[in-house]
């Protein structure tokens, strides 16, 4: 059999929504003509296009990732905390910061796998915690500052031979969805996959449902933390900054066509989402829209998408918003036949 | 369905099982939850020298479940169908603003104003229930994009409060009998009108169908897509309401009142915590109701006790994983109690 | 309800293709008021679709439908039901969080005063369950805590509050445990008496003979013949049935020099649905494993494969002692399972049927053999999946593909004892046949072969010898080519010593 480049089912449209945007920020944008400004787009698009493709392992085998949001803030108040603009704290901070995303990550995960509670109620309720935590260690407002060299990730670019000046963010975003990319066509991220789609079929065929999803919600929290570090070199410290970032990063993962509910999309796509996300924002802004619009115009874009995959597609979004609880107790077949 | 799923196992024990699990509903637990938060609250409280339960404990807690008590009846009745509601807290605030805007200080505006906000809630509800089951959108998303456009719509015409509610008007917010504020029996009143819908109405009854499965809900001929358009649209009235009565005690509308107060996961939270599954299907009003008062009897207690603010929402995030991790325990557990019977 | 009002179905000419491939020709049945009418015939013999057609689930291509001599065309199952007409289907349909009354008027709840008239609904209720003679199911029992027979019960009660006159029942013992079969032939025969038109569809010998009034034999969607069931014997209904003769569709079976070592063997083993289990499977051969619903048969694959392991007892894999707690130890010593439900928990629908093909290999192998792909295609090959190419979502595909497709995903990891349960289930005959020469030649490779089938002809026609169950035990072996009636007799109880 020949080679063929095959897109993932769902992913056509969304290239076609971000290639007809990224066309319109050319027309509307002098900046828009020069490789500078798609570079400068990607640079701010980076944090949430990582998180999308954190939010994407967790919604494709089958949950969601409510915390995201706050655990970039908590990480951007921590650094500038723990950093307090001491350049020789930043790597420690650094580590510790991604240990955390990992830990919150790995508690989700064991709470949502081990004590069976869905994972839309075990990630609020870590929202509320790392919220509630957060302030109550910084005092109600953060404190301390970043180093420069933190901040570097965030804002800073190195020179790459033939391309010039790419921003830090970029080349981190790049190497997280190749790499992304190609666990999701490996072994593992298949079977992640085929959790969302069918989880009895992945267990008897021997697979590790618990630890798969365990992952999911680690490389998630994982990704947050990465994201975190990038947002607060880029905006800076804030207790706010994170503010919002769970819905957006869903609203990504479905405008890429992921299905909610799990067993469906591609991370390509996903974090196309996200790029064509803050393309959106990027045009609104040049076209004089006003920014508070935004979010209406996110609403209407987020609802198509979803209609247009439901009826156009024939592939019916799952009526559910959430997988059936396992408690159904429904009469089937006796267990003994 | 499959004979190797062990997680659907059909509960197969006859006969002295469902006595005992009657009594222990997840109802129960909650209501006896908040016995004994009240009873540790006061002890705590106590040692300070200090009352909980005093005249002005109760004002506190009643008046602080009343307006998150509302939106959560609203709540409970889409998650029960199967559905969630995202868009509430939007709609909290920008119902307040209309009410408010609509009155501009005058009494003879009331019942307009009332009226207008009201109808406008029942709109957006109505979109969302269509959207979801026209445009078969996802309840999630569709909700979360009906929220995004009513925060666009908000923050493009407002930066802050608007509107003037006259004096008379905040008689509703103010007014108290005793230590029970009047707002507080209207909310439990309109909880006990959606404990009589779900638990005594043919719509009611379909909602729990619909919400505990749809395929067998249609297949019975229960008009699946009105019931879900008629629940979102009941949840956005009482999410109307909650804004009505947060502008007669603000004295103004609120753009953001709805969310500062998070009512949108809180809601959730709420009726999670009252025992009602997040899928659907099971649970009910009165166990929300249960939810809420342990919330608000939460946060009196650590503001008498003087705690740290914050510490409230590590508590809530805490609590509210406990609680669903019991209920599911118990779940497993009489699942397995009926796999050897 | 006004018992004693008969109401008589007429089905002449119905015909019934889906895509193109025709699944009904032409079929003729009559069903009168007071009688147990059977409908019999082989997996795909068209049986289902029959019974829909008359529920208004299918509309037919062709033909009529007369009831009470009046012609009808059925537009929704609502239509057939306000013809009398209700059918209890395989899946149940009910609420398990909900009470019997509420479930049983779901839909219809009637209403007082603005309000569900629950005293009514209840007392209802309970006059249909008295009715029936079921006075152990109270209208306010939450369906969760009743018993599978109990919830059919509901069922029928569902139906018949909608005044059916005509109930069908398709295959109503599948759920059902032994003792609560009986429980069903009861109430299916009080049904009868008064006066309900009951068609009964099934492929079990047993249960056509204790309950029918007649039978009807369908074969590959045609009608064969309709009878008073006094005047067939089951040799006749076989014959009907399979109109061929058995043993020309079946491979070879092993020779003396296929059989190699003990790859399987069960040393008293038993867990709480099963007990003193002693049998050993050698690599070369297949054997059957045959017993009624709920004798145990399922429990013993779901044991030997981990899903709900033996708590009593060894178990032996190629003559180690082997302690296999959960599907992923099996899969590690190199024993599959074909699942009885292949949509339910053997196929991930909407993945490609590559990625199915690689899911056990994926998810229960490490590093290198997990990653191995170029093989692909080779599986596939092997086991004949026509599909549009491997990257097509197995839910696009023909039961039969389906099945190959789950054989292949086996086959990727190369097991040494292999258990398929019910491997032929709603499959077409072709596909049917493909898969049992797969089976037979994986044998001869060396694989051992342990084969769960409700359909005897096919268990008969394979197994090199065949093991029987009978309430959670094992009651006998039989040779090969041993008679249906043989392993009946084991299977049901009678005989037990004889022939073990």
């Amino acid at each position: 059999m020949t080679w063929r480049p095959r897109l993932a089912e769902g992913t056509a449209p969304v290239l076609i929504v971000l290639l007809l945007l990224l066309i319109g920020l050319a027309i509307a944008g002098p900046a828009y003509a020069e490789p500078s400004g798609y570079l400068a787009l990607l640079k701010r698009a980076a944090p949430l296009m990582i998180l999308a493709i954190g939010q994407y392992f967790v919604i494709v085998s089958g949950g969601f990732d409510l915390s995201v949001g706050a655990l970039v803030t908590a990480g951007v108040v921590i650094a500038a905390r723990l950093i307090n603009g001491s350049e020789s704290a930043t790597a420690r901070v650094i580590l510790l910061v991604l240990g955390f995303g990992l830990l919150v990550g790995l508690v989700n995960g064991l709470v949502t796998t081990k004590l069976l509670v869905p994972s839309f109620i075990v990630t609020l309720g870590m929202l509320l915690v790392l919220d509630g935590a957060i302030f109550l260690w910084t005092g109600g407002a953060p404190r301390g500052a970043l180093s420069a060299g933190f901040r570097t990730f965030g804002r800073g670019a190195v020179d790459v031979p033939l391309l010039g000046e790419v921003p830090w963010s970029v080349l981190i975003l790049l190497a997280i969805l190749l790499a992304a990319a190609l666990f999701m066509r490996g072994g593992t991220g298949r079977a992640l996959v085929a959790v969302g789609d069918n989880e009895a079929a992945v267990r008897l065929s021997g697979g590790q449902v618990d630890r798969l999803r365990l992952l999911a919600f680690v490389l998630s929290g994982l990704l947050a933390a990465i994201a975190a570090i990038l947002l607060g070199g880029f905006a800076g410290v804030s207790a706010q900054v994170g503010d919002g970032l769970e819905f957006r990063a869903i609203t990504a993962v479905v405008l890429g066509g992921v299905v909610l509910g799990g067993g469906r999309g591609s991370v390509v796509a996903a974090a196309a989402g996200a790029l064509s996300l803050e393309s959106l924002f990027t045009l609104l802004n040049l076209l004089g829209v006003s920014g508070a619009l935004e979010s209406a115009v996110q609403g209407v874009i987020i609802i198509a998408a979803v209609a247009y995959a439901a009826l156009g597609s024939g592939v019916p979004q799952r009526l559910r918003w959430w997988p059936k609880q396992r408690d159904s107790a429904r009469p089937a077949q006796p267990a003994s036949s | 369905m499959s004979v190797l799923q062990e997680n659907t196992l059909p509960v197969r024990s006859r006969t002295t099982r469902p006595a005992m699990r009657r009594r222990f509903t997840p109802t129960v637990i909650v209501y006896l939850a908040l016995v004994a938060l009240l009873v540790v609250g006061s002890v705590l409280v106590g040692l300070r020298g200090e009352v909980l339960l005093d005249q002005g404990g109760i004002l506190n807690i009643l008046t602080r479940a009343t307006a998150l008590g509302l939106v959560a009846i609203g709540q409970t009745m889409v998650i029960l169908t199967g559905s969630l509601d995202l868009s509430v807290a939007y709609l909290v605030g920008l119902t307040s603003l209309i009410a408010a805007e609509t009155m501009a200080g005058r009494n003879g505006m009331v019942v307009p104003g009332v009226l207008l906000a009201l109808a406008v809630a029942a709109g957006v509800g109505l979109v969302n229930g269509l959207v979801i089951t026209v445009l078969k959108a996802n309840a999630f998303i569709a909700t979360l994009g009906v929220a995004l456009i009513l925060r666009g719509y908000l923050e493009d015409n407002y930066t802050g409060p608007a509107g003037d509610v006259p004096r008379g008007f905040q008689h509703l917010g103010y007014d108290r009998i005793g230590p029970v504020p009047v707002a507080a029996l209207l909310m439990l009143a309109a909880a006990a009108l959606a404990w009589w819908y779900l638990s005594r109405t043919r719509p009611g009854y379909h909602m729990y169908a619909v919400g505990g499965d749809i395929e067998v809900a249609r297949l019975s001929g229960v008009p699946t897509r009105r019931v879900i358009v008629t629940a979102h649209v009941l949840c956005s009235v009482a999410a109307g309401l909650t804004g009505i009565y947060l502008a007669s005690r603000l004295g103004s509308g609120a753009p953001y009142v709805g969310t500062d107060a998070g009512y949108d996961l809180e809601s959730i939270a709420a009726v999670v915590l009252g025992g009602t599954l997040l899928a659907g299907g099971r649970g009910g009003v009165v166990g929300t109701i249960g939810g809420v008062l342990i919330l608000a009897t939460l946060d009196t207690i650590f503001d008498d006790l003087e705690v740290d603010p914050f510490f409230k929402d590590v508590v809530r995030g805490v609590v509210l994983v406990t609680a669903v991790a019991l209920y599911a325990r118990r779940m497993v557990a009489s699942r397995a109690r009926g796999r050897l019977a | 309800m006004t018992p004693g009002t008969t109401t008589s179905v007429r089905l002449t000419g119905i015909s019934k293709s889906f895509l193109g491939v025709p699944v009904l020709h032409g079929v003729d049945l009559e069903l009168r008021g007071g009688e147990v009418h059977a409908v019999m015939g082989e997996n795909g013999a068209g049986k289902s679709t029959l019974l829909k057609v008359l529920a208004g689930v299918h509309r037919p291509d062709g033909g009529t439908i007369e009831v009470d001599g009046a012609e009808m065309s059925f537009a929704s199952p609502t239509d057939a039901q306000r013809a009398g007409i209700a059918i209890i289907h395989q899946e149940f349909t009910l609420l398990p969080h909900r009470s019997v009354a509420e479930n049983v008027y779901l839909g219809r709840e009637p209403v007082r005063r603005m309000q569900v008239d629950r005293r009514r609904m209840v007392a209802d209720t309970r006059e249909l369950l008295d009715w029936l003679g079921e006075d152990g199911i109270d209208p306010t029992d939450t369906v969760a805590s009743l018993s599978v027979a109990q919830q059919q019960v509901v069922e029928i009660v569902k139906a018949l509050s909608t005044d059916a006159r005509v109930l069908g029942m398709d295959e109503p013992t599948a759920a059902l445990a032994d003792h609560e079969v009986e429980l069903l032939y009861d109430l299916v025969r009080r049904l009868r008496e008064r006066g309900i038109a009951i068609l009964y569809v099934s492929h079990r010998m047993r249960e056509v003979f204790d309950l029918s009034d007649r039978i009807t034999v369908l074969k590959d969607g045609r009608f064969v013949t309709c009878a008073p069931t006094g005047e067939l014997t089951s040799e006749d209904l076989v014959r009907h049935m399979v109109g061929r003769d058995l043993g020309e569709y079946y491979p070879d079976r092993a020779g003396p020099d296929d059989l190699g070592t003990v790859r399987l063997a069960l040393r008293g083993a038993g867990n709480d649905r099963v007990r003193d289990l002693n049998l050993e499977v050698r690599a070369g051969e297949i054997v059957g494993l045959a017993g009624l619903q709920g004798s145990g048969r399922s429990a013993v694959a779901r044991a030997v494969f981990g899903v709900e392991p033996f708590t009593r007892g060894l178990v032996e894999v190629d003559g180690v002692v082997r302690r296999v707690t959960r599907p992923r130890t099996a899969v590690r010593l190199g024993i599959a399972l074909v699942t009885e439900d292949r949509k339910g928990d053997g196929l991930a629908l909407r993945q490609s049927v590559r990625d199915n093909t690689l899911l056990v290999r994926r998810a229960a192998l490490r590093g290198g053999r997990a990653r191995a792909r170029s093989d692909v295609p080779a599986l596939l090959d092997l086991v004949a999946v026509v599909a549009r190419g491997e990257h097509q979502e197995v839910r696009f595909l023909s039961g039969g593909n389906q099945q190959k497709v789950v054989l292949a995903k086996w086959l990727a990891v190369e097991p040494r004892v292999l258990v398929v349960d019910e491997p032929t289930r709603g499959i077409d005959v072709g596909a049917k046949r493909a898969v049992h020469e797969l089976l037979r030649d994986l044998a001869r490779r060396g694989v051992a072969v342990l084969m769960i089938s409700s359909e005897l002809p096919e268990l008969i026609g394979m197994s090199d010898r065949i093991l029987v169950m009978h309430d959670g035990a094992l009651a006998g072996e039989l040779p090969a080519g041993a008679s249906e009636g043989a392993v009946m007799a084991l299977a049901t109880g009678h005989g037990i010593g004889e022939a073990a």
